[in-house]
Order: structure tokens, then sequence, then C-alpha cells
């Protein structure tokens, strides 16, 4: 595949990056696929897509829709929703700037330093994907609260967590580490040492190299884990609503309104409001894919 | 101990000592702190009043019915799970058709909504106020607030698990092999078990125990739909909930401590089948074009 992109750099006397990556379809002669199953297993999986994924979403906007314009907007702009979306919103971006420092420092701490248990903090960043939601809800809880293990300290300093925003942005600190270690460390174990190298023997600073060679490159996988983040902790509810208080107008997430609105059978409301959920993840998820897209171009041939 | 230890290679950014070790310091204590600790936890609470309250729950009526409807929505979500996976791969690595990167983001969809809307959509669909509800209500079929919808919920949420670990795996390895032995006169099914499976069985094996993993641990979605009864619809991290609500605070972290096994076993098997290959496309981008 190179060596084709090879040939067209000389064809092309303007050299971009584009030009360097292989064009489908231009890299190998097109053949006819001899090969069986595509409508089984083509059929199989639109079918259960649509069954499973597109039906109930498309219902649920349908619902919404359903409202009028008035009614949908007199509902998820109703003071309760917007302090809603506040404090999702700002626990979410607290937590995914933490995680943004925590997440690099340890994918940076297991891809360059060898030291005795490596092997054992690269296998337990993944425990917050393993370990269902609930459960480290009641653990952070236990852990956090005033009589627990961290509570009890925070709480001689005056700092309260549990049952506060604060607490919030834990639980979702939580959930969410893994995204940013697991999208960044493919790409810094894949950096050439030459560019550093290069960068050194020019005399820049460790810290130099650092913000100018080395973090332009980590950028787009970085910025991909980010947005991965913090999508995943504006859905997030099973760890938050054990350890905030979920007190209206201050300590209550979109998703537990959802769910306190379904309980009052006020199903009216709950879809509008799921509707605002569901376009912020399919907004979070197509920046996703284009940083993604983005983070492939520069890294797969880097 | 001179600032500038003797080494052959130069050293790499960041390798200076002091700052090195100050860096997995801090790191270390984090993770102990962040990740470690939720986990602890879960084991001393647990064992706060001794192993007879700790047995006493977890043999309850109540904490066994969980138990058993999480399996029960494990054994039959997961391997439709499965096979959506193989078909999703098979369908998108072996074949060009159009569309197919809005169907591979279709596939995502799940990843990134919330489980409560998922939830709240599938109300949607199969309550009484959604586009189905109506008909299976003349037919007396309870789909929501009973066992099928706890499964079908489960589904959405893991439906991507499988897909994903084996899409860029089987991207990576091409169609060369599948196509010689079509060529040679193998079936379509004889090609896939003993040509592609041999290749991707770890990559699947992993997908299936994550799936599993989730399945068994899903919460949002799941109390939506499940309607929380006591002994008939609550599956084990509801049970939790419920324990929990109820202040019996070591019962719910008995039956948190089971999940937790799980989720710590789910680990060690990742630690294992990345060992045989498993989960390794993504760090180079196409390991068939390195070696030529």
């Amino acid at each position: 595949m190179t060596k084709g992109g090879g040939g067209s750099v000389i064809l092309h006397r303007r050299i971009s990056f584009r030009r360097l990556l292989p064009i489908k379809g231009t890299d190998r002669v097109r053949r006819r696929n001899v090969l069986p199953g595509l409508p089984l297993s083509l059929g199989v999986t639109l079918f259960y897509v649509g069954l499973i994924v597109v039906l109930p979403l498309a219902a649920l906007v349908f619902k919404a829709a359903s409202l009028g314009p008035e009614d949908y907007w007199r509902i998820v702009s109703s003071p309760r929703a917007v302090a809603s979306y506040r404090v999702t919103v700002l626990s979410a971006l607290g937590a995914t700037v933490f995680n943004l420092f925590f997440g690099l420092s340890l994918a940076w701490v297991i891809t360059r330093y060898r030291f005795p248990g490596r092997r054992i903090v690269d296998a337990v960043v993944d425990l917050p994907f393993a370990l269902p939601t609930a459960v480290a809800g009641i653990a952070l809880t236990a852990l956090f609260a005033n009589n627990g293990w961290f509570g009890s300290v925070l709480e001689s300093y005056g700092i309260k967590v549990a049952y506060t925003p604060l607490g919030i942005m834990i639980a979702m600190c939580f959930t969410s580490l893994p995204f940013i270690v697991r999208t960044v460390q493919p790409v810094l174990e894949d950096l050439d040492p030459a560019l550093e190298e290069a960068a050194q023997s020019l005399g820049g600073s460790d810290w130099a190299i650092f913000t100018k060679v080395i973090l332009p490159l980590l950028a787009p996988a970085l910025l991909a884990g980010v947005s991965l983040s913090f999508a995943r902790c504006l859905g997030e509810f099973g760890a938050i609503i054990f350890i905030a208080g979920n007190l209206p107008m201050s300590t209550e997430i979109t998703a537990l309104l959802i769910f306190i609105r379904l309980e009052e059978y006020d199903y009216q409301a709950a879809a509008a409001i799921a509707s605002v959920l569901l376009l912020t993840a399919f907004l979070m998820l197509a920046v996703t894919n284009w940083l993604q897209a983005r983070a492939l171009r520069y890294t797969a041939r880097g | 101990m001179s600032a500038f230890p003797p080494r052959r290679k130069p050293p790499r950014v960041g390798d200076a000592p002091l700052f090195r070790r100050a860096l997995i310091g801090v790191v270390l204590l984090l993770v102990a702190l962040v990740i470690v600790a939720p986990l602890v936890i879960i084991g001393v609470e647990a064992f706060a009043k001794g192993w007879a309250v700790y047995r006493d729950t977890i043999v309850h009526p109540d904490t066994l019915h969980a138990v058993m409807l999480t399996v029960l929505a494990a054994l039959i979500a997961v391997p439709i799970n499965t096979a959506f996976g193989i078909a999703a791969a098979w369908a998108i690595t072996k074949f060009d058709f159009r569309l197919k990167r809005f169907l591979l983001v279709v596939i995502e969809i799940p990843f990134s909504v919330s489980p409560i809307v998922a939830g709240v959509a599938y109300l949607f669909v199969y309550g009484l106020q959604g586009i189905l509800g109506p008909l299976l209500d003349a037919y007396d079929i309870k789909i929501l607030f009973a066992i099928p919808g706890i499964i079908i919920a489960s589904m959405f949420v893991t439906a991507p698990f499988v897909a994903r670990e084996l899409i860029p795996l089987m991207q990576a390895q091409g169609r060369d092999l599948e196509e010689a032995a079509t060529s040679l006169g193998a079936s379509g099914f004889r090609t896939f078990l003993s040509v592609t499976l041999p290749n991707v069985k770890w990559a699947l094996l992993y997908g299936v125990i994550l799936c599993n993993a989730r399945v068994m641990g899903e919460f949002g979605a799941v109390s939506v739909v499940s309607g929380n009864i006591r002994g008939q619809t609550n599956t084990l991290p509801l049970h939790i909930e419920l324990l929990y609500h109820d202040y019996q605070t070591t019962g719910a972290f008995a039956a948190a401590s089971i999940l937790a096994l799980i989720a710590v076993f789910t680990i060690i098997a990742k630690v294992a089948l990345e060992r045989q290959g498993a989960g390794r496309v993504r760090k180079t981008a196409n390991p068939a074009e390195k070696t030529s």
C-alpha cells in the first residue's frame, strides 16, 4: 500500500498528507467478490439493528415530536430541566478535565516507564468498564460518605463530597476514566522515538519537546478520548444516583429527571427531556467520529 | 547518584529520575484512591457484619431469584448479540456496499446513548402508550415490566460489544484466505468455521466476556423497563439498589460483591486473552502491512 502511495507522490507535485494515504479501491485491482453470505449476514445485521436500535429511538423521537413545538419547548426549557442540564454539563466538564490530566498521566506512566506492578495498573484501568455502575455507585458513596474512609478525612477540611455536585463529578470521573487512557495509550506506544531524539539533538528541553512535539501528535487521540469521556458522563445514571443528593435544582442530573417524570407517569415530559439527551448523544457521536477519523489519519501511518 | 546517569542511549523525554518517580508515585496513588479503593470497600462492607450475615444475604430467596434472572438475561442476550456481532462483522469486513460507514455508526449508537434514554425509548415501543403497546395488550403479551423487557433492554445496551471487537481484526486480516477457501469449494459456513473463526477466536471470546459483564451489570435501562417487582423482575443490580434504599447496606454490598467478582474475572480474562493476541489490532493500523 505504501508503494502505491509513493507512486502518487511523484505524480502529484504538491505533496499532501492526504496523498500518502491509500485511497479505497485504488490500491488493489478491483475484482469480483466471490465470498458467500452477504444477503444473510447483511440481512441479519439490518434486521437486528432496525429492531433493537433504530425502532425504539425512532419511537422516542416520534413521541417527542408529537408534543408540538410550544409544549415541547415549555417542557425542555422548564427551570428544573435547565437546572438539571447545568448540573450534568458542568459536572461532566469538571470530570472530563480531571480525566484529561489523570488519563494522560496514567497512559504516559503505563507506556513510557517500567516499574513493578505496571501490568497490574494497566489491567486495573479497565475496572470502571467492567464494574456495574450501580456497584460503583454504592462503593463510591460508602467511601465518600461523612463516615467513610475518604469522606471523614475530607470532612475535617470542610469538604463535603457525598450528596453534593462534587460527588456527581467523582462518579463521572470513575466511569469515564478508561476512555481517555485507552484512546491515548496506543498512539503513545506507536510514537516514533526519532522525533523526540531529533528535538533533543536540537537542544529542546523536556517540557518544550513535550508541548511542541509530543502533545501535538497526541492531540487528535486525546480529543477523541475527551469527547468519548464527556459523552459517557452526560448519559451516566447508575453510578451517580447513589452519591448525588438528587435534590431538584441543585444535584439532580438530567437522566434522573427523566426517570422521575416516568415515575410520575408524565410520559410526554420524559420523552421530551430524553430527546434532548438523545440529540446531545448524536452530536457527541458525530464529533467523536470526526475526531477519531482525524486521529487515525495522523497515527495510522505515523 | 549523579543527575546524569551514564547511559548509552540518551534519556527520553520525561525520563529524569526525579520527575519519573514523582509522576509514577502520583499516578499510583490516584489509581489506588480512584479505582482500587471502590473495589476494596465492596469487600470490606460486604463482610462488615461477618460471614454469617454475608451468607444469609446471598442465599436469601430474593437474592437467589435476582441472580437467576440476571443469569437468564445473560444466557439469552449474550448469544443473540454474539450472532449479531458475527453477522455484522462478516457483512462489513468481507463486502463493500453503500452506506457501510453509516451502518458502522448506527451499530455504535448504544454506546453513546444514555441507558435511561434507551429505557424510555423501549417504553414508547412496547409500553401501553407506545406504538406496539395496544397490539401486544390485545393479545395479552407482556414485554414491559416483565422478563422479556429486561432482556431486550440489555440487548440494546450491549449490542455493539462483539461486533466492535471483531470488525477491526477482520478488517486487518483481509479477505484473501476466505476467497481461497471459497474458490476451493468450501461453503460459506465451512469457510467461516475453519478459516475465519480460528483467526478471530480470542477477540470473539473477549467480546463475549465484555458483553456478558455488561448484560449482568446493566442498571439504568433495566430499571426503567423492569418495574422493579421484588422476587419477580429484579435483576442483581436492581436488587442491590433495593437493599441499599432499604438501609440494608451490608446486604447490598454482599449482593454487589457477586458482580464485583464477575468484573474482576472479566479483567483477568481480558489480560489472558490479550496475551493470546486479542485486541491488538488497533495498536498497529494493519499488521499485515508491516510484515510485508
